[in-house]
């Protein structure tokens, strides 16, 4: 119990900043206050919490429990490809639209589009598929939240309980501090978890009796030793990877995030350290997650790998039901929660679950995304703004808040899935599709409104065929996939047992491709905004 | 630096992330205990940084930075 004091502990720190940001902003109801900080965040404030913003439960939790299943390879997939390609998007895309924003006063992307395109209703169509595409990030810091209180608390903290709790301190100081409270607590949580890795590390290290020893006796062992290769994972599918990063930048949140800083100058340091910053969190997590397979004094662990064993023993004739069961079982998203219950003091344990809870909590910046939104594609462009005033309009964005957060913890009960599969299915694949809109508007001067009307009705309609696929087809056992459409021998569709595979590739990269050609092809056939228009951005 | 060069080092960079030539095997154990797969990858993370540091010194925009200093604020945007 004592690490749960210590983490409810760091969640009233946590509200308290949010409020002393809401006092520092008393008398400036100011929309571009609440919702970017009025465009101030220093240097220091801004490589963090945009680092802290892209972090989620899904670094922490999903990185280690997918490490646990699946080895070392996780870190190739997921962190170091997108050291190299968050970067480079926001030093290309982030810097330009920081320019715009400042120039022309912008506070969304859908309403640079609206004014680069020349459009009205369709950035309403655009803004819908972006938020049916957050929704699922915002659920994943719920469900993380529960996850993470259950199991620091020993189970005494019910899951629905942890999830409540994270839910309402989020959502109070997303209401209170806005964007100027939420970069604060990132900062705060991005500084506590680059902590965590390092602590976590020699802490569970020391306990284990050093890794030398567990990664030699992992080695040795027939069924153990391939989790410290990639043999049980296709070049194609990791290649696919590569396509997953593209969503940062089109995460609304990231992009709003990007016209909160002072200065452009700030934006070079995000880029350079970047990767680095990915690296200290990303390598321990993932480390720590692969040794967990070692630990063989505590039996949760012990029967997660039971029902590893199972599933690629006995999976290929069990019922689609008993199999999803087994593979709930199998799942890791605990696993570095029960390493420091394992190895860590009490008092340590508590630091180190609010340095998990800390990346845990990154939803707020997508619910505070959601409401800007809200407030100013739909409230403002639909004359709300105009009628009743800004006053009125920060104040339904605070409503905003508080609607989404509960909608989102509603859904974060009933969820079935593994926070990862969740975060990778949807809303990673859906905003990697949507990509090409941003590289469209920011750098080829043909493009029109229809060519991203297109991209984004096939990014939704892309991102429903393959959560209904999924859910018409059951995933196999491990092994081989479900082959349900091949042409001359050639695997064209296929269901696998971690989701789709597309001619071997992960659904993403078909969706970017096919969201690039539409833009580039309807685009061509369609008319151009007026030549003063284009101007403005090139 | 020219850009050309700059462009040729980013797509080296994203062909050298499929390091297939390490996909099989975990040795040697760099330090005894980390796998050459996760220690190639590592090492790929700071080269990245470093590619980070080259175009942000060559290649900055330092153009966007000088219009929005010397433009007028918030001409002609959305109706604020």
């Amino acid at each position: 119990m004592i690490p749960a004091i210590i983490v409810f502990l760091y969640l009233a720190g946590v509200l308290y900043i949010g409020i002393f940001a809401f006092r520092q902003a008393r008398g400036r109801e100011k929309a571009e206050d609440y919702f970017l900080a009025n465009r101030s965040l220093g240097p220091f404030v801004f490589l963090f919490s945009l680092f802290g913003t892209n972090m989620t439960a899904f670094a922490i939790l999903g990185s280690s429990g997918h490490a646990f299943s699946n080895g070392i390879v996780t870190f190739g997939l997921m962190a170091s490809s997108s050291g190299l390609v968050i970067p480079l998007t926001i030093f290309l895309i982030g810097t330009r639209v920081w320019a715009l924003g400042k120039k022309y006063g912008f506070m969304t992307p859908v309403q640079m589009m609206r004014d680069r395109w020349e459009m009205g209703h369709i950035g309403t169509v655009i803004f819908a598929v972006q938020a049916i595409l957050l929704v699922p990030y915002i659920i994943i810091g719920i469900m993380g939240g529960g996850t993470t209180l259950n199991a620091i608390s020993g189970g005494l903290v019910p899951y629905w309980f942890g999830a409540a709790i994270v839910a309402l301190v989020v959502m109070s100081y997303v209401f209170f501090g806005g964007m100027r409270g939420t970069a604060w607590v990132n900062t705060f949580q991005t500084v506590l978890f680059l902590c965590f890795g390092v602590v976590a590390i020699i802490v569970i290290g020391v306990g284990m009796g050093g890794f030398r020893t567990a990664a030699q006796s992992m080695l040795a062992s027939p069924a153990f030793s391939a989790l410290l290769t990639r043999e049980r994972i296709s070049p194609y599918y990791f290649f696919s990877y590569t396509f997953i990063p593209l969503s940062a930048i089109a995460f609304p949140h990231i992009l709003i995030f990007c016209l909160t800083a002072k200065k452009m100058a700030q934006f070079k340091k995000t880029v350079i350290f970047y990767p680095l910053c990915i690296l200290a969190i990303w390598l321990p997590c993932v480390f720590l997650g692969v040794m967990a397979n070692r630990v063989t004094d505590v039996p949760e662990i012990r029967a997660k790998q039971e029902a590893r064993r199972v599933l690629a023993t006995q999976g290929r004739t069990m019922e689609p039901e008993a199999r999803d069961e087994l593979r709930e079982k199998a799942a890791g998203d605990d696993v570095i929660l029960l390493l420091l219950e394992r190895y860590a003091p009490f008092w340590l344990a508590g630091l180190l679950g609010a340095g998990i809870m800390a990346a845990v909590m990154a939803s707020d910046s997508q619910i505070l995304a959601l409401s800007t939104m809200f407030t100013e594609d739909v409230f403002a462009f639909y004359g709300g703004k105009t009628r009743f005033g800004e006053h009125v309009q920060v104040q339904t964005g605070r409503l905003f808040v508080v609607i989404l957060t509960l909608l989102a913890y509603a859904v974060a009960l009933r969820a079935p899935e593994t926070i990862f599969e969740l975060a990778i299915q949807y809303a990673f694949s859906g905003f990697a599709a949507l990509s090409p809109l941003l590289i469209a508007a920011l750098f080829w001067r043909g493009s029109t409104k229809w060519g991203a009307l297109a991209t984004t009705i096939w990014t939704a309609c892309a991102v429903a065929s393959v959560a209904v696929f999924q859910e018409m087809v059951p995933a196999p056992a491990p092994g081989p996939p479900t082959v349900i459409w091949a042409l001359s021998g050639y695997e064209i569709l296929s269901r696998t047992p971690g989701g789709t595979a597309v001619v071997g590739f992960m659904p993403v990269v078909p969706m970017v491709l096919v969201s690039a050609l539409l833009m580039f092809v309807v685009s061509l056939m369609t008319a151009k905004p007026k030549a003063t228009t284009i101007a403005k951005y090139f | 630096m020219p850009r050309i060069v700059l462009v040729l080092i980013v797509v080296a960079l994203y062909v050298l992330h499929q390091d297939f030539w390490f996909w099989r095997t975990a040795h040697p154990l760099v330090f005894g205990f980390m796998p050459i797969g996760l220690f190639y990858q590592a090492c790929f993370s700071v080269a990245a940084s470093l590619v980070m540091w080259l175009l942000v010194t060559y290649a900055w925009p330092s153009h966007l930075e000088s219009e929005v200093e010397h433009g007028v604020s918030k001409e002609e945007g959305p109706e604020r």
